[in-house]
């Protein structure tokens, strides 16, 4: 053992020792940040070390170097522009893509070693050693390919560039799907066969099976899918690893891979869905138009901004729903303004906040703290749904299926067995929404038509804007 | 490294990974996530490798370095990202009264 090589393996020891205490500490709110940066400085520590290692074994061309650093700066530098730009509110379709070049990585690497086979590989040839090594470059084409084109799919959906095709809601999917799966098989054993040309097959048949598979999924899922594929980016990493020869890789990748699966696992706990369902299933919405979605409203009751004013001001305890319409009408910083103005009335104020709220867990926490609501007044749904019949008025802002009772109520109701808040149950509901348009499962929400709920219709923006005009007028907030 | 020690590590980072997250509160569900991802990017280590062996050979190059930009994407972006949410956990408790 020479020098170089102790270094790297100290380097890499480290490396995927703080990569693990990073993860870990990602999952507790007070050690997340920092754990955070630890992981990032695991990361440039791992390339330190590959770098030195080069540097003192075989050394690096000059002609390396320029290539190195034209892909380190452009990828950064988009990377880094895209990441303080977006807003908080399409971030579930940022980290997919962002996933999705990852697993596009990953497959690059394994092309580019099977069109060129490495140096070193050829001289002493072994047919088990060739052998591994054409099966780990088959797995990391294929399921970066399937992490691309799937996450590349899932950013669209969430973006609103592509709708789900009625094609991909009926059976047909599942062939068109099991063609393609098949299809990456045979190319895969001609691989293996010793027919390299067939690597474009598996290029081809993989990515079209990454679209098929994710096409079909409802937007309400996607969270769950992002989360599955990031699990896979990790795999395509552990693969290219052992195209590569690299033990770190193959922790890492293996670590995100595991760690992204019991987190997808978590997720679809948290939505009352399981893994095979989301999968499988097919969009929720489809499922039930058939069903109790077709059902009319019978009972809507609308009421002006003054009537909500009015009311919010006589009451004691305000709960607030918000949901994902509140993000996209960017309402995050009025609605703070008009909770600013109850506290200030003596009145209570609590965000009730869904497991799902905003489409992405943990999404709406993101939003609201960006508005700079106290986090104490946050409350997560198991410990706020006890407080509801001791509530004077809900507001439900742009939030709809996660309020809605049939989860409870209605056995045949797709949403049945979905943990919902139980919005019902205080003195008065108001519901602030654009239209009767039927929430992202397409589902009827009874709330709408229970007695003791009011639709105010508009913007949610809008109408907090009103909401705090009318407050003034009425003198709250203003002691 | 032979390939069978290659797997005892792919099965033993594996076993790590499935352990490391035991509970998680589901307002760090996205950050979560998201820095998990960030970390896949690692696989910009095997694309420095590409390019490092290519000697000479152009198109491997090409090759090797848009799959390493594709990587750093995914890793700056994503760690800049994910500390971007995290900031605003953290600023919580000290600028209420």
């Amino acid at each position: 053992m020479n020098l170089p090589v102790i270094i790297k393996f100290v380097i890499d020891l480290l490396a995927v020792l703080l990569l693990a205490l990073g993860i870990k500490g990602l999952s507790k709110v007070k050690s997340a940040r920092d754990a955070n940066r630890l992981a990032a400085f695991a990361m440039s520590l791992s390339v330190v070390g590959l770098l030195s290692y080069y540097l003192g074994t075989s050394g690096i061309a000059i002609q390396s170097w320029i290539w190195i650093i034209i892909g380190s700066i452009i990828g950064s530098l988009f990377g880094a522009i895209l990441a303080k730009k977006v807003p908080m509110t399409s971030m579930p379709e940022t980290v997919a893509l962002f996933n999705g070049c990852g697993g596009m990585s990953s497959l690059l690497v394994a092309l580019g070693v099977a069109i060129f086979p490495i140096s070193g590989g050829q001289e002493n040839f072994d047919f088990f050693k060739s052998l591994i090594n054409e099966v780990s470059i088959s797995v990391s084409v294929f399921v970066g390919a399937i992490t691309f084109t799937g996450s590349i799919v899932a950013m669209a959906k969430l973006q609103g560039w592509l709708s789900t095709p009625g094609w991909t809601q009926s059976k047909v999917r599942h062939f068109v799907n099991i063609v393609f799966a098949v299809a990456s098989l045979i190319a895969f054993f001609d691989l293996i066969s010793g027919n390299t040309s067939s690597i474009w097959l598996l290029v081809i048949v993989s990515s079209l099976l990454g679209i098929g598979v994710t096409l079909p999924i409802g937007g309400a899922d996607m969270p769950v899918v992002i989360s599955l594929l990031n699990s896979y980016s990790g795999i395509a990493a552990a693969a290219a690893g052992f195209v590569v020869d690299s033990q770190l890789l193959i922790v890492a990748g293996a670590m995100v891979g595991a760690a992204g699966l019991i987190l997808t696992q978590v997720m679809c706990k948290g939505m009352n869905r399981s893994l095979v369902s989301v999968l499988f299933g097919g969009s929720l919405s489809a499922q039930s138009t058939a069903s109790s979605g077709s059902g009319e409203y019978t009972n809507i009751t609308s009421c002006s901004v003054e009537e909500c004013a009015l009311t919010l001001e006589a009451a004691n305890k305000v709960i607030i729903v918000p949901g994902y319409g509140l993000a996209v009408a960017q309402a995050q910083h009025t609605l703070r303004e008009v909770t600013k103005k109850l506290e200030q009335n003596g009145i209570e104020v609590v965000y009730a906040i869904h497991p799902v709220a905003g489409r992405m867990p943990g999404h709406m926490n993101v939003l609201l703290a960006e508005a700079d609501v106290p986090y104490e007044q946050l409350k997560e749904m198991d410990v706020v749904n006890p407080d509801f019949p001791a509530t004077d008025v809900v507001l439900v802002l742009g939030a709809n299926d996660v309020v809605n009772p049939q989860a409870k109520n209605d056995s045949s109701s797709p949403l049945y067995g979905m943990p919902v808040l139980d919005v019902q149950e205080a003195r008065t509901v108001f519901v602030i929404k654009r239209g009767m348009s039927a929430g992202y499962s397409g589902i009827k929400n009874d709330l709408f038509d229970l007695p003791n709920t009011s639709m105010v219709f508009g913007d949610a923006k809008k109408v907090l804007n009103d909401l705090i005009g009318e407050l003034k007028d009425l003198g709250v907030g203003e002691k | 490294m032979s390939f069978i020690s290659l797997l005892w590590v792919l099965l033993l980072g594996s076993l790590l990974g499935l352990e490391l997250i035991g509970k998680v509160p589901p307002t760090l569900h996205t950050p979560l996530m998201s820095g998990a991802n960030a970390i896949s990017g690692i696989t910009m280590l095997a694309a420095l490798t590409l390019i490092v062996k290519a000697e000479g050979n152009v198109p491997l190059l090409i090759i090797g370095s848009v799959s390493l930009g594709f990587a750093l994407f995914n890793v700056v972006g994503g760690f800049f990202v994910t500390d971007r949410m995290l900031a605003m956990f953290s600023r919580k408790p000290s600028n209420k009264k």
